[in-house]
């Protein structure tokens, strides 16, 4: 799936990083905790999470993740903006949940990278 | 690379929104000295905990990293409050921090273990009101 399926599939709308569009995503992760997240490295990522921060990005890109999409159409400030940009990563925002888009995503066959039997 | 590259980032506390940059600013450097992607990520990961812990449970500091044909080894030294029981630290899901922390991102107890799970070595030398040094080393295969 490519950036631009993650947006469909989400309802979302792009806050910064629309030419990167057809960047080729492979798996998900959503959380607010970002060690959570920095636990399990997985390639070309895409973040979901309702924090927002300059940690977000950062966290972003030392997993050299490709997109973050913020839940429950939580905004991210100016400084937080040109930081992704500038490491050019995508964002986008959407109005569902954080349950919601999780399942939506992986419904349309995309997956943490994890198994049950870890 | 025949001579090692050594480097010293500052980490500031006063402001938490600058939290990551010594990392960020380390991880663009590692990059630009062509070090395998997988060997950057996991020392970027692993540097990025041990920074946002300076600042969030001690007072910030400095961070020294030494990069040689090897291996690249880092030391996060902060003048903090020291950490009582290092074994407890080290346990997932440990964490001291406080709401306002968690509000932040952090304080899921995952930091020193997520250390431990990225790099080939680590070490933690603390004192009580004297401060933490941590020590971590990935090797360049
Ligand atoms: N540099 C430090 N100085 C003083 N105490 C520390 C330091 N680093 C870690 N600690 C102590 O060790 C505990 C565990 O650290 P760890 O990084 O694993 O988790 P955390 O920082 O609380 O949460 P997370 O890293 O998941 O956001 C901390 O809650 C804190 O009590
Ligand atoms: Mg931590």
């Amino acid at each position: 799936m490519t950036v631009s399926d993650v947006k469909q599939i989400l309802n979302a709308e792009y806050i910064w990083g629309e030419e990167l569009e057809s960047t080729e995503i492979y798996s998900a992760c959503g959380s607010d905790m970002m060690s959570d997240v920095l636990a399990y490295v997985k390639d070309q990522s895409v973040l979901l999470t309702g924090l927002v921060n300059p940690q977000v990005v950062r966290t972003a890109e030392m997993m050299d993740m490709r997109c973050i999409v913020f839940v429950r159409g939580k905004e991210p400030d100016a400084a937080i903006i040109s930081l992704a940009e500038d490491r050019g990563i995508v964002l986008m925002k959407t109005q569902l949940r954080m349950f919601t888009a999780c399942g939506l995503l992986y419904e349309n066959g995309l997956k943490g990278g994890e198994t049950a039997d870890v | 690379m025949s001579e090692s590259v050594k480097l010293s980032f500052p980490v500031l506390a006063d402001d938490f929104s600058h939290a990551g940059e010594a990392s960020g600013s380390l991880k663009r450097t590692l990059k630009k000295l062509g070090i395998d992607m997988e060997v950057i990520r996991r020392v970027s990961i692993a540097v990025y905990e041990g920074e946002i812990n300076m600042v969030i449970h001690a007072d910030g500091g400095v961070i020294d990293a030494e990069i040689s044909a090897e291996s690249i080894e880092v030391w996060l030294r902060d003048k903090g409050p020291g950490i009582k029981d290092v074994e407890l630290a080290m346990q997932e899901g440990y964490s001291t921090a406080r709401d306002h922390i968690r509000a932040l991102g952090f304080g899921a107890g995952m930091g020193l273990p997520n250390i431990k799970k990225y790099t080939d070595e680590m070490s933690i030398e603390t004192e009580i009101g004297v401060g933490t040094t941590v020590y971590l080393k990935v090797n360049i295969t």
